[in-house]
């Protein structure tokens, strides 16, 4: 509890994780009212998903919420922080896991503002343009299934991919390079996927792929067609960053910080 | 009684403080850090070892035929050439000229025809397609690929004249009808092709030349009708879904003369193979010769291939260019943050008290060896690949050599840009985890989304690939945009809104900007 004290005072006492939090909220949020008042759809044909063009924004919301998880494990290194906090706190995996409870925590309320305000915004922008329930489109309203899964399933998808960076980081301990390999495991996946001819082989690598998979959480048409359910999607994020946790961890463990 | 003490000066002799010594003192910096020298090796590994992993993966594989390679044009790229041919030879100069008036067509907004039993016409509706092509042709043989120069009336862009796959001149505007009908005429005279158009037979204009260079002696000449299928693009998210089916166009002539050394006898009709529907090709094509009417119906195209679908071999061997990008950006972010991490920064201003000069040091030593690393990654990673893809069955596209040098040394540039504009914008933040995401956010991430079909309306994409840093990504295009050609130029099928150095201007920009504010900052703050 005290550790959780300690690394939540880190935390508020910086302006950089409050500030950046913030500014990814407003960041994805924007993203998602240009996207949902670009969609132009002339007749019914188009296959719009409005709950995945809400929240178009996450895929640069993200970013910044990779950073700021980066950040907190690398920034204690950059500044020689991390050896008191280990005197303080001997048990190495308990800071990890205050710093994942409390990064994580932070992450889903700015997750939340920002995809709340994203799914608004959208279902009166894209009524605006036509996607609506008079066209044959899903009202977009929390009130609906698939909608409340995409807009939870975002939250959390932000929260594992703050976890999945702050295992990164603990591994790398740089911050530069901790958030390189970040963002290049989220970004890369779906270039090189999208450059791969053979259908099976593209398949694999979507199924695989933090971003790509763990955004089949956002899909509330054609779930069918998906190589994944959505949930088992964001299983796959899920699995990644408890990877990236526990490899994090026992290299803290083992290490000399 | 006091005794002045001469201050100490030391004996050693001023250094020189050129700008020769300040690129030194930043390569120094640079190679001395193992980290960063093994993350540049890293990058042109895996820039290589990309071009291996994706060659040896795409295999082609066609049942067990050969996969097909598009027939290769007088200038060197791939073509499209199918079309109905109703021919007879021409030896030496002559000419010929027709009267069109009318040209119809059939479509089908599905691909396969009804098969059971009846014509392949059957649940065609009737509609011409915009390039739908009836008109006269001089072509040096009936081989596939072979040189041309031909003119034509088209379904919505008027008459045209057309050579060689990639020319295209504009003549009458309007739509043919037996009420305004269009006259053709094309002249050979050695190795110039004149076209001419005219609406009433007398009052001739020329609308193009063609100098076929090596055209031979007894060519091919007469009338012939093509139509590319029918397609439509539906503006859904995940950017354009093309679909479709065959179509057929069939052009009515009358008023055929001709002079010059052309045999007495009849015409001959031939199916220039490749059309887009076998059933179609069999049964639908043909022509009908009534005294002097001719009716020619076809389907295909004479054009240059485009929208063959995914990405080309050159892309494909440099699909590490992305991992080699985000390591460059790395290494470019703290070649100037770890200074300010350090406290190695106040040593380097001490010593180099214009800071300006410090930050085009770094700027330079930066960008030569990235550009360096990166284009021998690059020349080991294009032939490497498209030998792999080679290997695997996959047909390689006919590049230019000076095309294929633009895309080698356009990669590399691409790379050291990125790095100096990481550099500078790691100048302004001075933390290396905000410059990192910031410039991998600007380049990859739009670069993603434009790409990626499924993810933003279309429209946007374009938008995305031409404002921001990824328009320089427009440097690896491989394959040119034709307004003769209908078919789906987005940048996921590898076709970018701006011309490639225009697109890399567009990067260069950005960072030009990113590097005047970084020197502004620089020398404004305390460091």
């Amino acid at each position: 509890m005290k550790t959780l004290h300690a690394e939540w005072t880190k935390v508020r006492t910086v302006a950089g994780p409050g500030a950046l939090l913030l500014a990814a909220a407003a960041l994805t949020a924007v993203v998602g009212v240009v996207a949902a008042n670009a969609v132009t759809c002339p007749g019914q044909a188009c296959q719009v998903d409005p709950a995945k063009v809400s929240l178009t924004g996450i895929y640069l919301g993200q970013a910044v919420v990779a950073m700021v998880a980066v950040t907190a494990v690398s920034g204690e290194y950059s500044t020689g922080m991390i050896r008191l906090t280990l005197a303080a706190t001997p048990r190495r995996w308990r800071v990890l896991a205050a710093k994942a409870a409390v990064t994580g925590a932070a992450t889903l309320a700015a997750g939340a503002v920002a995809v709340l305000a994203s799914v608004l915004a959208g279902s009166v922008l894209l009524a605006r343009h036509g996607i609506d329930a008079a066209h044959g489109y899903e009202a977009l309203s929390l009130g609906h299934g698939a909608v409340l899964r995409a807009t939870i399933g975002t939250v959390l998808y932000l929260g594992l991919i703050a976890l999945l960076a702050l295992g990164v980081a603990a591994m790398i301990r740089d911050s530069a390079v901790a958030i390189g390999t970040v963002l290049g495991l989220l970004y890369l996946f779906p270039i090189v996927a999208s450059l791969v001819g053979n259908p099976g082989w593209h398949r694999h690598l979507d199924q695989l792929s933090p971003m790509t998979a763990g955004l089949y959480i956002q899909a509330t048409t054609n779930v069918n067609a998906l190589p994944l359910t959505p949930w088992q999607g964001l299983g796959v994020l899920a699995a990644w960053a408890a990877g990236a946790l526990l490899a994090g961890g026992l290299l803290l463990r083992f290490r000399d910080a | 009684m006091t005794t002045t003490i001469a201050p100490y000066r030391s004996e050693l002799g001023t250094g020189r403080d050129g700008f020769a010594q300040l690129l030194r003192a930043e390569w120094t910096k640079f190679r001395s850090v193992r980290g960063w020298v093994i993350a540049l090796l890293t990058g042109a590994l895996l820039i290589v070892g990309l071009a291996v992993l994706t060659g040896a993966n795409s295999i082609c594989s066609n049942g067990n035929q050969a996969c097909p390679v598009p027939p290769t044009g007088p200038e060197g790229g791939w073509v499209s050439d199918s079309f109905y041919f109703v021919r007879q030879p021409l030896t030496g100069n002559g000419s010929i000229t027709v009267r069109v008036t009318s040209l119809t067509g059939l479509y089908s907004t599905h691909p396969g025809l009804a098969a059971a039993g009846g014509s392949p016409t059957a649940d065609m509706a009737p509609g011409v397609q915009p390039w739908a092509k009836a008109g006269i042709i001089i072509k040096a043989s009936t081989a596939r690929g072979s040189a041309y120069a031909a003119m034509m009336v088209t379904g919505t862009h008027g008459v045209r004249m057309q050579w060689d796959f990639t020319h295209d001149a504009g003549g009458l505007a309007g739509t043919v009808s037996a009420a305004s009908p269009r006259w053709l005429r094309l002249t050979r005279t050695g190795d110039v092709i004149s076209g001419y158009d005219s609406s009433d037979g007398v009052h001739w204009t020329l609308v193009g030349t063609a100098t076929l260079t090596g055209f031979p002696a007894t060519a091919q000449g007469g009338l012939f009708a093509a139509t590319p299928g029918y397609t439509k693009t539906s503006a859904s998210l995940g950017g354009s879904s093309l679909t479709g089916g065959p179509a057929l166009a069939t052009g009515a002539f009358d008023h055929v003369s001709r002079q010059g050394s052309w045999p007495v006898a009849g015409w001959t009709g031939q199916d220039i193979q490749g059309s887009t529907d076998a059933a179609l090709a069999a049964s639908a094509q043909g022509f009908t010769q009534a005294g002097d009417r001719l009716t020619v119906s076809g389907s295909g195209d004479i054009s240059p291939a485009t929208g063959l679908g995914g990405p080309s071999s050159v892309q494909l061997a440099l699909a590490g260019t992305f991992i080699g990008l985000i390591l460059m950006v790395v290494i470019g972010a703290m070649f100037i943050t770890a200074e300010y991490r350090r406290g190695l920064i106040r040593t380097t201003l001490t010593a180099s008290p214009r800071r300006g000069r410090v930050l085009a040091a770094k700027a330079v030593v930066l960008a030569g060896v990235t550009f360096v690393t990166g284009l021998i990654a690059v020349a080991i990673a294009i032939p490497l690949g498209q030998h792999l893809l080679h290997e695997n069955g996959n047909p390689i596209y006919p590049m230019p050599a000076l095309t294929e040098f633009r895309i080698a040394a356009g990669t590399a540039a691409l790379l050291a840009v990125a790095a100096v504009f990481a550099l500078s914008v790691g100048t302004l933040l001075r933390r290396s985890a905000g410059a990192v995401t910031a410039v991998i956010a600007g380049i990859v991430l739009p670069y993603m989304l434009a790409t990626i079909p499924g993810v933003l309306p279309a429209g946007a994409e374009e938008w995305l690939v031409r404002v921001t840093p990824a328009a320089g990504f427009a440097i690896q295009q491989s394959s040119s945009q034709y307004t003769q050609v209908t078919a789906s130029y987005t940048p996921a099928d590898g076709y970018f809104p701006l011309a490639p150095w225009a697109g890399f201007a567009v990067l260069c920009a950005w960072t030009a900007a990113a590097l005047v504010l970084a020197a502004y900052a620089l020398r404004r703050r305390d460091a």
